[in-house]
């Protein structure tokens, strides 16, 4: 039962190693434990090294030790309920409406709720979501709800497990802006540029190769050298993963390490021209960008890729009125990657749904990550690697 | 190993543990592994090592990491250039290379007679490559110094605090050999004893309502610095400066500015209170 511990653990992706794994028999070997708290507690601080990993943990913990259904709440319904929508509060009115439902009518409702969502609703008055005054949720109203995930109880080392109180620190849902910002500051590229400082160590070597004849030395400031080209999708479909996209480009400006950053906006797809603002009012000739930024730019896409067909790939396809676009704007991508040395794109749409035709299209041009943490690491990660295949070759 | 160290450290007068944080603590020592602390800021990372010191009885060792710190600061520093200063003008014993070598932090620790604890403060402040580079002197906890021709080597492995704010990742090969905790946000019942440990003579209906609104507060989603212990500690300081009963605190939320240091943090929690 042990050692199915481990690979349960193994399996759900956390690095447990040997090292980890003889650690805890060193400490099981020494008294260390006691019961099954100790167990749980210890072993979450020997095995696992990154908090994002708890909930791994946990649930590992709960399929080995425990049977699982009874006491974790679905994935699909949390996934529901997740990054909550602010409610805008009530009338009077509305309030007196809402009152009324017994307990059985409410779990009658639910389970039936159940069945039919297929995905998140927010703001809404049925179904289970955030922010609305359905019954069911939280971080609504409904003078009679039924609340779905909330802080449990209980002190037992399964039940504590169970409650999955780190599920807020996977990394692969929660971002803010501070973390982009961790994430995008691995993308750098030190050259020596800019300003003459001291260079102590040549000044030594000069100095003590003249027999302690004081000799300065000065070298250029190591400065980044990378330069980014952020190209946004503002177009409707978009609208869901406005705040998701938002926090990118606070990140991203807020950061002063980049040699150059500049933005623009698109919809759907760059075609001729593209937009300096997401009112879509101020534009500029697409082809304007290759000629001011150079090729070493690094140039990100940001968009879900989704849109009819005919849009990606007809000339002539542009979504706006009066906007007849002589090259396709699944061409346009291409020129943007025969150009450019790195062109990526982030896609905020889960990877699920990413065998949709326009998604596989642009993908099979364009290296595509998820616009979360982990992917946003490997898009860093890949734009790193790019640099140095290009310095070695 | 010895028995006497483990289960020692219970926290002290001024800090209080959860009961998670001692096991962990305890257990790094045990197993004489480096423990690994995560955690929001404001959470007592960096005091926890000087709880732990306290209530050891161990000499507490800082090393506090910045940017520029490389992983030779910690082991010891050759003083070239002085040297070559007093070889040109005079002063000091040129002669004995022995004065121009000083011990770094982690130097000290191994030098020390009895057994010491070590803080290695906010690791991943420092360089990407810097947990690495210390990898084998913490493991053998010792080192060379060719200088001298000299090892030094641990008399008594020193009890090893890492803290970290995740500013960066670590390597794989450093967290594998660590104890981690992540402090985890305290629970009421647990925020209620520390604060008690700061104010001991806070009226208990103050106290009462201000964790109540505290937790309130840190519970609006959409913040994007949330309020943690030690702004939970000055803003009860300023209420209690400011005269005010946990009645105030119950209609509103005065000096919402000492929780809350973000404008767009404080626009939302004030749209929030309002509309509760």
């Amino acid at each position: 039962m042990f050692t199915d511990f481990l690979f349960a653990l193994r399996k759900r992706g956390l690095p447990v190693g040997t090292q980890e794994w003889l650690a805890l028999h060193q400490a099981l070997g020494s008294g260390l434990l006691e019961n099954s708290d100790d167990l749980y507690g210890l072993g979450r601080a020997i095995l696992v090294h990154n908090e994002a990993h708890y909930d791994d943990f946990d649930l590992a913990f709960l399929e080995v030790f425990h049977d699982v259904e009874a006491v974790a709440l679905s994935d699909a319904i949390a996934k529901w309920l997740e990054n909550p929508i602010a409610f805008e509060g009530l009338s009077p009115e509305a309030f007196q409406q809402l009152t009324g439902l017994s307990l059985d009518e409410l779990r009658r409702r639910f389970e039936e709720m159940l069945q039919k969502q297929k995905e998140r609703h927010d703001g809404g008055s049925r179904y289970i979501g955030t922010g609305g005054t359905s019954p069911f949720g939280h971080g609504g109203a409904h003078p009679t709800g039924l609340r779905v995930g909330g802080p449990g109880g209980g002190r037992m080392a399964v039940q504590v497990a169970g409650e999955r109180r780190f599920r807020n620190y996977r990394s692969d849902v929660t971002i803010d802006v501070r973390q982009f910002r961790l994430a995008l500051r691995a993308l750098r590229n030190l050259g020596r540029e800019g300003p003459e400082e001291l260079d102590v160590d040549e000044t030594i070597d000069r100095t003590c190769d003249d027999g302690g004849e004081i000799h300065l030395a000065f070298r250029k400031e190591r400065r980044n050298t990378v330069r980014l080209l952020l190209l946004m999708d503002a177009g409707g479909s978009m609208t869901p993963y406005a705040r998701l996209v938002d926090r990118l480009f606070t990140a991203a400006s807020e950061m002063s390490h980049w040699k150059s950053l500049d933005h623009y906006f698109f919809h759907n797809v760059p075609y001729g021209r593209v937009y300096r603002s997401i009112e879509r009012l101020d534009s500029v000739p697409t082809a304007d960008l290759f000629r001011v930024h150079p090729k070493e730019c690094k140039v990100v896409f940001v968009g879900d890729a989704c849109m009819a067909p005919w849009e990606l790939m007809a000339t002539g396809g542009a979504l706006g009125y009066g906007q007849q676009n002589a090259v396709s704007g699944f061409d346009r991508i291409l020129r943007f990657h025969d150009y450019f040395d790195d062109v990526v794109w982030l896609n905020p749409e889960p990877q699920r749904y990413w065998g949709h035709e326009t998604i596989s299209t642009i993908r099979r041009a364009v290296p595509m990550f998820p616009l979360s943490l982990d992917g946003l690491r490997d898009m860093v990660r890949h734009l790193r690697k790019g640099a140095v295949n290009r310095k070695v070759g | 190993m010895t028995d006497s160290a483990f289960d020692a450290f219970s926290g002290t007068a001024s800090y209080i543990a959860s009961d998670d944080l001692l096991r962990d603590v305890n257990a790094a020592v045990a197993l004489q592994r480096p423990l690994l602390v995560k955690g929001e800021p404001g959470t007592g990372k960096t005091l926890l090592a000087h709880a732990v010191a306290e209530s050891l009885g161990m000499e507490l060792i800082t090393w506090q990491v910045k940017s520029t710190t490389k992983a030779q600061d910690g082991l010891y520093h050759y003083d070239v250039v002085q040297r070559l200063n007093d070889s040109r003008f005079g002063g000091g014993d040129v002669a004995d290379i022995r004065g121009y070598i000083k011990l770094g932090a982690l130097g000290r620790a191994f030098r020390a007679e009895k057994r010491a604890v070590l803080l290695i403060d906010e690791i991943d402040k420092a360089d990407i490559e810097f947990p690495n580079d210390l990898l084998h002197e913490l493991d053998v906890m010792s080192f060379h110094i060719p200088e001298l021709d000299e090892t030094v080597q641990a008399q008594e492995r020193p009890v090893v605090i890492i803290s970290s704010n995740a500013e960066k990742e670590l390597p794989d090969a450093f967290l594998r050999r660590c104890v981690f905790h992540y402090i985890a946000f305290p629970e009421r019942s647990l925020m209620e004893r520390i604060v008690n440990v700061h104010y001991p003579d806070v009226e208990q209906d103050l106290l009462d309502a201000a964790i109540v609104r505290f937790y309130e507060v840190r519970g609006i989603p959409g913040l994007r610095k949330k309020p943690s212990t030690s702004e939970l500690i000055d803003w009860l300081f300023v209420l209690m400066r400011g005269g005010l009963d946990a009645g105030d605190v119950a209609r509103s939320v005065p000096f919402l500015g000492t929780l809350l240091k973000q404008e767009q943090d404080l626009d939302l929690a004030e749209r929030r209170l309002a509309s509760a």
